[in-house]
């Protein structure tokens, strides 16, 4: 897992922290049903201009839902979606300033390239001179100058892919819509259509919605993250701070790699707090400013790669536990070595390979030392 | 001596499985070759050879005949006494061109008239819930279960002027006076619109069930109101079940000779009853076929449009 923890300008763009921003698209109280299926439960969420908003989450969790509802495919059973201060509720989809770009592309198979960006322009009447000039604009952010006359079939995945995003960018939405767009491609062409659909967006001022199951995709692309879970929002922020302090055992479990570790709140003294984890251990500690209640059961969560591994008891350690190497899991740039405490549980911990193979010391079945500041454990609520 | 003993068991499998397997590729291949020499090209030269014999009163009606004792001197002399008499013939009755021209008009009407009430049951059928398609298609179908000419008979027992249509209008009020729609040409575009709709209905119905409904959601996500996306997408889409369509409903209808006879009045000339007249009233075989060699001719072009159609399309499925 790599985070990509965007470089930002001196200016920050976080208008969700700013009380007088009023919101692009809000979301009030919605349920959508289907038939006994409640697809999205009482959800209220707020994105504000120019984000690259991501709705994360597994498949049925409700965020093509969510995005259909956007894009005016479904209307919502109860609650109001706002657009601006237009309440989008009884608008039909041909009526809203939303474009959408589909994950099977949906390219109409009888039209050029050409007819294709231009098909949404067209509807509008625009001038044939005005349409020329968009299209070309478009042909050319995406670099498809050479294809303008082909049709779709004559064209390969990733050129099927950016025909769709200029034809879904070409009315210049207030609101773009892309349903898992990068799905159908292979990674390297992914991880290159990421940033160019980051720029593209910077470029253009416009607000992006991105539905996705990629964890990798929405922390690379996105303002903010949504992670959702059967049609309810569990956690929305930005993606180092869902990566850094997940509110949850499953916003952190589904975005990277994560340690969970039950236990029972032992003391708190100071911004430091006592966890019982195992019987016979030393009691982990663990920054935090709220005061938990000793005696309650919780969760702590530390991401793999600040968990440091040793064959020598280290000195001063905030957390240290003993265990025993059960496996390790290469995958070049970096090691994983899943360690076995005392107590049976299996904690990961991320090594990046900065010596060559042969000169690391650490192999199967020996006992090792993992251990960790107290800064890097976070309290989960659920 | 190695060498050998390698490359000799993989001669000995080309020389065996290669021509026996080609003389089985040329067999699968050649029975469609010998099923259309046997039931297509044979009574094709059978009728065209008749068609330029002489009518005579006897048994058969013509002459000439090929007398296979004869020899090489019975099929010069056959060969010698043919003549295009027969379609010198055809061109001098005005019957003729008015038969071709009345039976193109009536099935180009007719498969129009089929397309139009065709499309919208095609597409409510691809529209129709998933579970309810088998069975609708099936509806379809089911008339084929019954005698052709069974069905065509009981269309005048509706449209007769006791019958069922008038009765039921004169009981509306929405007529005081029945309807003459038996034996007039209304009652064969009826016929031949209530026969060849399956042939329409089918194709028309295997093209929108696979239209892509992403495709509709997108042109109007892209400010098309559905009413236009039917005509921009769903459309231009079908054309190829539209033209499919059309061709297996038109070129049957041109020929056709039983609808006419039983529902059409003696004032509707169709070729296939004029046909049918030439062959067994007035007992003229060789002009008869004359008339089946020029509808063939004629139908040879919409044929070969179809044929091109259905290439296109398989091609544009690759």
């Amino acid at each position: 897992m790599e985070t990509l923890v965007n470089t930002q300008p001196v200016c920050k763009f976080a208008p969700w922290e700013d009380p007088a921003q009023e919101p692009l698209v809000r979301f009030e109280n919605v349920t959508k049903k289907f038939g006994d299926f409640t697809a999205i439960e009482d959800l209220t969420l707020n994105i504000y201009e120019r984000e690259f908003f991501a709705l994360l989450g597994p498949s049925g969790c409700g965020k093509t839902t969510m995005m259909r509802m956007l894009a005016g495919f479904e209307y919502p059973t109860s609650g109001n979606i706002m657009l601006g201060q237009n309440n989008l509720q009884k608008a039909p989809p041909h009526k809203r300033p939303v474009n959408m770009m589909f994950q099977s592309y949906a390219l109409f198979p009888h039209m050029t390239v050409e007819q294709n960006i231009g098909f949404g322009l067209k509807q509008e009447k625009t001038a044939k001179v005005e349409i020329k000039r968009r299209v070309e604009e478009m042909l050319s952010l995406v670099q498809l100058e050479p294809f303008a006359k082909r049709k779709p079939h004559q064209l390969s995945g990733g050129q099927k892919q950016r025909v769709a995003l200029a034809r879904s960018l070409a009315k210049k939405p207030k609101l773009l819509l892309l349903d898992e767009p990068l799905g159908a491609l292979d990674r390297k062409l992914r991880e290159q259509t990421q940033f160019e659909l980051m720029n593209i967006q910077e470029q253009l001022g416009l607000t992006f919605v991105i539905v996705t199951h990629d964890q990798e995709e929405a922390m690379t692309v996105a303002s903010r993250i949504a992670v959702m879970d059967h049609g309810k929002i569990v956690q929305v922020a930005t993606p180092a701070e869902i990566y850094e302090y997940p509110n949850s055992r499953y916003s952190a479990d589904f975005l990277g790699d994560v340690n969970i570790i039950e236990g029972q709140i032992d003391v708190t003294t100071g911004e430091t707090a006592s966890l019982a984890w195992a019987e016979g251990e030393i009691p982990l500690a663990i920054s935090t400013k709220l005061r938990p209640q000793a005696g309650t059961t919780t969760w702590i969560a530390v991401r793999p790669e600040k968990l440091r591994i040793s064959k020598d008891k280290p000195a001063n350690a905030d957390n240290c536990i003993k265990g025993e190497v059960w496996d390790i899991g290469y995958t070049g740039n970096i090691s994983t070595y899943h360690v076995k405490a005392s107590n049976g549980s299996i904690l990961k911990a991320q090594v990046s390979n900065r010596e060559h193979l042969a000169d690391r010391p650490i192999t199967w079945e020996d006992t090792v030392y993992v251990y960790w500041e107290k800064g890097a454990g976070v309290f989960l609520d659920a | 001596m190695a060498v050998a003993d390698i490359t000799s068991p993989s001669e000995e499998i080309q020389e065996t499985s290669s021509p026996s397997s080609g003389w089985g590729r040329k067999l699968l291949i050649a029975i469609p070759y010998i099923w259309l020499l046997i039931f297509f090209l044979a009574p094709f030269v059978i009728v065209l050879k008749i068609s330029l014999s002489d009518v005579i009163l006897a048994r058969p009606p013509y002459f000439p005949n090929f007398d296979i004792s004869e020899g090489w001197q019975g099929l010069l002399a056959m060969l010698q006494a043919f003549d295009l008499e027969n379609y010198v013939w055809l061109t001098e009755d005005t019957l003729y061109l008015n038969s071709y021209l009345s039976s193109l008009r009536i099935a180009s009407i007719s498969t129009l008239l089929t397309l139009a009430i065709g499309y919208p049951i095609a597409y409510a059928m691809a529209k129709a819930p998933k579970e309810w398609r088998a069975t609708l298609l099936m509806l379809v179908i089911l008339p084929f279960w019954t005698s052709f000419l069974i069905r065509v008979y009981a269309w005048i027992g509706i449209l007769k002027k006791e019958g069922f249509l008038n009765y039921f209008l004169l009981w509306t009020g929405i007529i005081d006076e029945p309807l003459m729609i038996l034996n007039t040409d209304t009652a064969i575009y009826i016929g031949i619109v209530y026969s060849y709709l399956p042939f329409m209905v089918l194709p028309l119905y295997a093209v929108l069930e696979k239209l892509d409904i992403s495709l509709l959601e997108a042109a109007t996500d892209l400010g098309c109101s559905p009413l236009k996306a039917f005509w921009v997408i769903t459309l231009p889409l079908s054309l190829s079940g539209v033209w499919a369509g059309c061709f297996l409903v038109f070129i049957p209808a041109v020929g056709e000779f039983v609808i006419p006879d039983i529902l059409g009045g003696s004032s509707t000339i169709m070729i296939g009853k004029t046909l049918w007249v030439e062959f067994f009233s007035n007992r003229d075989w060789p002009v008869a076929s004359a008339v089946a060699i020029l509808l063939l001719l004629m139908l040879i072009l919409p044929i070969i449009l179809f044929q091109k159609q259905q290439e296109k399309q398989a091609e544009a499925s690759q």
